[in-house]
């Protein structure tokens, strides 16, 4: 429990500087309508083929802007040695793992929040019959995305070109995340004749247990100095 | 010399690997009768499988070299993995050059999105991966706990990976399943998997060597600047 009430600190934290700054938050929202804008440029004003593939143009907008928050996951800690502040007080260091990946976890979902309803107004998709279970995927794909994101973070956070090794390492690694999002997205969308929705969502919860597990266990020694 | 009677072991396997290797290709290209289906085309599996095989092999090393070094700390595991893992990237590149030499005339198309290949590709990235944050890394130690952790998320990911893939490929097409073989052909194959894992054994003792020179290097600029 004192590990919980710990990551809950980091969470608190690191909401209340985005609240009190929305740094994070406003860039994010903007970069990710401008890539569902950029998609639809590219692909043409046909609305069915908008509507067939908006499955894959917003989890590629999510992608993308998740790269964003993700590399400054421990930015706050960077300054003046905060990184080594949080790794020296007493008890588990994974309740740091636990802390980031929650606050990236709330930040990604409330973009998503705002970026749905984005495409459903852009492709023109029935979304909210389909609420809850677009929800119930977008929160699967969030976490297993943040899971890795937040652990590759880690790694990266005190490497030289680390913009460009977190996407390197990230996205091979999350293959099976955005396969299992986009499929089980598209097929809410535009409709679910095989029922193949529940393999999705089971690859998603598969995904994601086993990268937690593997992610808190060897976390410590990817913190190590 | 000391150098040149530790590398005569070496020297001898290289040569037994050589010959190996030139009798599998003798046998696979003008003794064993050709496939009846696919004609000559099918001559590359005697060299595509066995370097597939090569590839895994090298990145099941990688893995196990990769938990070694985290529960010892011994550069030396590091070192074995990072050989492993050079030889695992080239034989994988080799791996999909081969195999889209034989989808051309096969299949009419240098790639498709078959789970096998698709997989073999998102592997090659994972290993990229692994390469690169051991050249972005400065410090030898730092190095090796990097490079294990990507090493083990790496692996632990393929057969994810393989799954997804399998999935997202049937919804639409049954996966391609292998034939009964005849024996000529299964011994040819073995015969020829004999010599790429002795052509493996003979590069890893070069690479070991390799990198145990390029550790001593690196310790001597660091002391004498």
């Amino acid at each position: 429990m004192d590990v919980l009430r710990r990551a809950w600190a980091i969470v608190w934290k690191d909401l209340l500087i985005e609240a009190r700054t929305k740094q994070s938050f406003n860039a994010m929202v903007f970069f990710a309508a401008l890539v569902l804008f950029i998609f639809s440029f590219a692909l043409g004003p046909d609305t069915e083929l908008l509507r067939r593939v908006s499955g894959g143009l917003l989890w590629v907008g999510i992608a993308f802007t998740g790269i964003l928050s993700l590399s400054r996951t421990y930015q706050s800690e960077e300054t003046s040695g905060g990184i080594e502040g949080l790794r020296m007080y007493p008890g588990d260091v994974r309740a740091i793992f636990l802390g980031k990946l929650l606050g990236n976890v709330v930040l990604l979902l409330s973009v998503e929040a705002v970026l749905f309803p984005a495409a459903a107004i852009l492709f023109q998709i029935e979304m909210w019959p389909h609420a809850l279970e677009l929800a119930g995927i977008a929160l699967l794909g969030t976490v297993g995305f943040s899971i890795v994101g937040t652990f590759y973070a880690a790694l990266t956070v005190n490497l030289r070109a680390r913009e460009v090794m977190l996407p390197l390492l990230l996205f091979p690694a999350l293959v099976p995340v955005l396969l299992g999002a986009v499929n089980a997205t598209t097929l809410v969308v535009v409709g679910d004749v095989m029922q193949d929705t529940g393999i999705w969502l089971r690859l998603l919860s598969a995904f994601d247990v086993i990268f937690f597990v593997i992610c808190i266990w060897i976390f410590p020694i990817a913190l190590e100095e | 010399m000391s150098v040149s009677a530790k590398s005569k072991p070496a020297a001898l396997l290289g040569l037994v690997a050589l010959a190996v290797l030139l009798a599998g290709s003798v046998v696979g290209l003008f003794v064993v009768p050709a496939d009846a289906a696919q004609g000559d085309v099918q001559r590359l599996m005697y060299v595509h499988v066995p370097a597939a095989w090569l590839a895994f092999l090298s990145f099941f090393v990688v893995f196990l070299m990769s938990v070694l070094y985290l529960i010892q700390r011994d550069l030396r595991w590091d070192r074995v993995a990072a050989s492993s893992a050079e030889i695992g990237v080239v034989f994988t590149v080799l791996t999909l050059a081969l195999g889209s030499m034989w989808g051309k005339p096969t299949w009419g198309v240098w790639w498709t999105w078959d789970p096998r290949l698709t997989t073999t590709a998102i592997m090659l990235a994972i290993y990229v991966g692994y390469l690169a944050i051991r050249s972005f890394a400065d410090d030898p130690e730092k190095r090796a706990r990097w490079a294990a952790i990507v090493g083990i998320i790496g692996f632990a990911n393929v057969p994810i990976v393989y799954l997804s893939v399998i999935w997202w490929r049937t919804l639409h097409q049954p996966p391609s399943s292998p034939r009964s073989v005849a024996p000529e052909i299964l011994w040819t194959l073995m015969l020829n998997l004999a010599a790429f894992t002795l052509v493996y054994i003979y590069l890893m003792m070069r690479r070991i060597r390799l990198a145990r020179l390029e550790g001593k290097l690196e310790e001597r600029v660091a002391y004498h600047g």
